[in-house]
């Protein structure tokens, strides 16, 4: 991807022994504001934790959610530990089914953080492509690539993902969607958001290509593939890392919202927005936790990663701050 | 400003098409008409010849034209589930989700205006602080979250505000549209939907308000105003709040379809007897008719009030060059 920076780093080498990559990260401007953050470092601890916890689902979660041997339906609406009703066995409680709400959260957890994180890659992808060539060919094609995007950006992305998924859901029948159903959200999410980033791009591209690095790329007869992606691309990484942040604080809502109207992930599979779904009926009757622990969790995940995103914005452009 | 005018039509024109193109394929991809109309019992020679006579066995384009020019005259077919126009059906349902969305909006014209205005004002008070830190959490939490957790203290735990429903009292206006407005019942019913439709919106706008309100009030016409002498309550809402609203309203319409979006979330909480209420039922219901004409009436209410947002920015902001080329 960057090129320039491996050979920077060769051309270092050879002068004087190059920093290893743990002092180039402690040398740099980012962390130096990071550890002057206490917002940031307390966001971006709570996240590597939620984030770790979710990912070793299997090795840490007291039982498999999925397994339907461990499940007694006895153990159905057990309190939290800590209340009077509770039991030692469920440090959360249980939900309806019987099953352990800690280690269902764990893995619902996995798969909210999984599709936000390849829905904002696909996202990444295709708009960095559009935004690029829009950016670097103007005249028409970008006309006609940010009319599209225009078009896209006015229908929200949930009213274009609950249409396309209701869609898929009545076509396919429930049994054959909840299959796919994860991919059919990674694929809705992603597709509807692109523009985003091909806007940020376009705008950073604009800027970039009157430089005379890109003139110099284009005298020494490099295609404009290469100078796209080579040596555009690398210069306009910053606004991208921040938009992204935000994408999958956002992606991880659509995603919940989608999983809470039944569009979504299967409550056999379930990712946290289905959780909150399926325990939506028993707050009536009181069981209150399993609805609102997973939802605490959802909130907390989108809360550091939205924190940790403002924060990145004030230090990579502190001009657009803005508060 | 006429040739702006044509092109935001026609650019709506171009948009209402492509939702008419969507609609009409999943009509002809979603269920068999023919299932719906007679039983198994029919013979496959019979069901050929009832196919040619309703034309399904027309092209593409003789079926679409033939579903356009029924729509054109307001036929959108009949509802499976409730055996009527499913026009009729959206249309009874519409003044429901718009009383939501007036209210809901007026929540937010109400609060992010003045909490937005006073975090530029004043900002280093401990109310600004709470303000925007309360504002980002707004927006980590997800509608339908807002309303859960509001129904669980406001519904549940406390039992001041009903947690379903529109009531029972609602006051009849013209032509159908049954308001819940006039009674303390059906204003109670609204304040729980309302608010947390509010909610989505609310964090936006007030930091967007706030940010551009900072920016103006560092303009040298708001230094001049104020060393004029005159009042500042003057300077700030009348001079300063005027130019700050240019990209507030340029966001609120980009931020309608979502509005329409989050209403069906909110109404599926609230089970508020809405259109979006109605979608999500006549998706589980493989109600084909309703679908179709719920995504057109959305799409088309879409479009008029984007429409007019364009025009009303056009109007107010002689700096927009309305005819121009390439942007």
């Amino acid at each position: 991807m960057t090129d320039s920076i491996v050979i920077d780093a060769n051309i270092n080498a050879n002068v004087e022994a190059a920093p290893s990559r743990w002092q180039r990260i402690r040398q740099s401007n980012i962390w130096y504001n990071f550890t002057r953050d206490k917002v940031a470092m307390v966001s971006a601890a709570i996240f590597a934790v939620l984030f770790l916890a979710a990912m070793l689902a299997p090795l840490i979660a007291p039982t498999n959610p999925y397994d339907l041997s461990n499940v007694d339906i006895m153990d159905s609406e057990i309190a939290p530990s800590w209340s009077e009703e509770g039991e030692e066995r469920f440090l959360l409680g249980t939900d309806a089914q019987g099953r352990d709400m800690f280690s269902t959260i764990l893995y619902g957890a996995r798969i909210s953080i999984a599709i936000g994180f390849l829905a904002v890659m696909l996202q990444a992808f295709i708009g960095i492509v559009i935004g690029l060539i829009a950016g670097y060919r103007g005249g028409r094609v970008d006309n006609f690539l940010m009319r599209v995007a225009d078009v896209q950006l006015s229908f929200s992305t949930m009213m274009v993902a609950i249409v396309v998924l209701a869609v898929f859901q009545a076509s396919f029948g429930t049994e054959l969607y909840s299959q796919l159903a994860m991919w059919m959200l990674i694929l809705v999410i992603g597709i509807a958001e692109w523009p985003q980033y091909a806007r940020t791009i376009r705008a950073s591209v604009l800027a970039e290509k009157k430089k005379e690095y890109v003139e110099a790329a284009r005298v020494m007869g490099f295609g404009p593939g290469r100078i796209m992606f080579r040596h555009i691309l690398p210069n306009c990484l910053s606004p991208i890392l921040v938009i992204s942040t935000v994408q999958i604080a956002n992606a991880i809502i659509s995603e919940a919202a989608l999983s809470f109207l039944g569009l979504g992930m299967p409550v056999s599979e379930p990712s946290l927005g289905s959780l909150i779904s399926s325990g939506f009926e028993y707050i009536f009757s009181g069981s209150w936790w399993i609805t609102v622990i997973p939802g605490a969790v959802l909130v907390a995940l989108v809360l550091v990663i939205n924190l940790l995103g403002d924060w990145l914005r004030d230090v990579l452009n502190p001009k657009i701050y803005k508060g | 400003m006429l040739l702006f005018l044509f092109r935001r039509l026609m650019q709506g024109l171009v948009v209402m098409f492509v939702i008419s193109l969507i609609s009409f394929s999943i009509q002809d991809n979603l269920g068999d008409p023919l299932r719906e109309m007679v039983g198994q019992a029919v013979s496959e020679a019979e069901r050929q010849q009832l196919r040619d006579e309703l034309g399904l066995n027309d092209s593409f384009l003789t079926q679409y034209g033939r579903f356009i020019t029924k729509a054109m005259q307001g036929d959108l077919g009949t509802s499976y589930f409730f055996k009527e126009p499913a026009l009729d059906v959206i249309l009874g349902k519409m003044p429901a989700t718009l009383e939501l969305v007036f209210a809901a909006t007026l929540i937010i014209i109400f609060t992010s205006i003045p909490a937005g205005v006073y975090c530029a004002i004043k900002p280093n008070t401990l109310l600004t602080k709470a303000i925007l830190g309360i504002s980002i959490l707004g927006i980590s939490v997800p509608v339908f979250l807002t309303a859960i957790f509001s129904i669980y203290l406001f519904s549940i735990e406390l039992g001041w505000l009903p947690s379903y429903g529109r009531g029972d009292e609602l006051v009849p206006l013209l032509g159908g549209w049954e308001t819940g407005f006039l009674t303390a019942d059906g204003l109670k019913h609204l304040i729980l939907p309302a608010v947390s439709l509010a909610s989505i919106m609310l964090p936006l706008f007030i930091r967007l308000i706030r940010s551009e309100m900072v920016e103006t009030l560092s303009t040298e016409y708001v230094k001049f105003a104020k060393a004029k002498g005159l009042k500042k309550a003057r300077v700030y809402f009348l001079h300063a709040l005027k130019n700050t609203m240019l990209p507030v309203i340029t966001v609120g319409g980009v931020q309608i379809g979502t509005m329409v979006a989050y209403t069906i979330l909110t109404e599926t909480v609230f089970q508020w007897p809405g259109m979006g209420f109605l979608f999500l039922e006549a998706v589980n219901r493989v109600d084909t008719p309703l679908i179709v004409a719920y995504l057109i009436v959305v799409g088309g209410v879409f479009v008029v009030v984007n429409t007019l947002v364009d025009l009303i920015y056009g109007l107010i902001n002689p700096t927009v060059k309305l005819a121009g080329g390439n942007a």
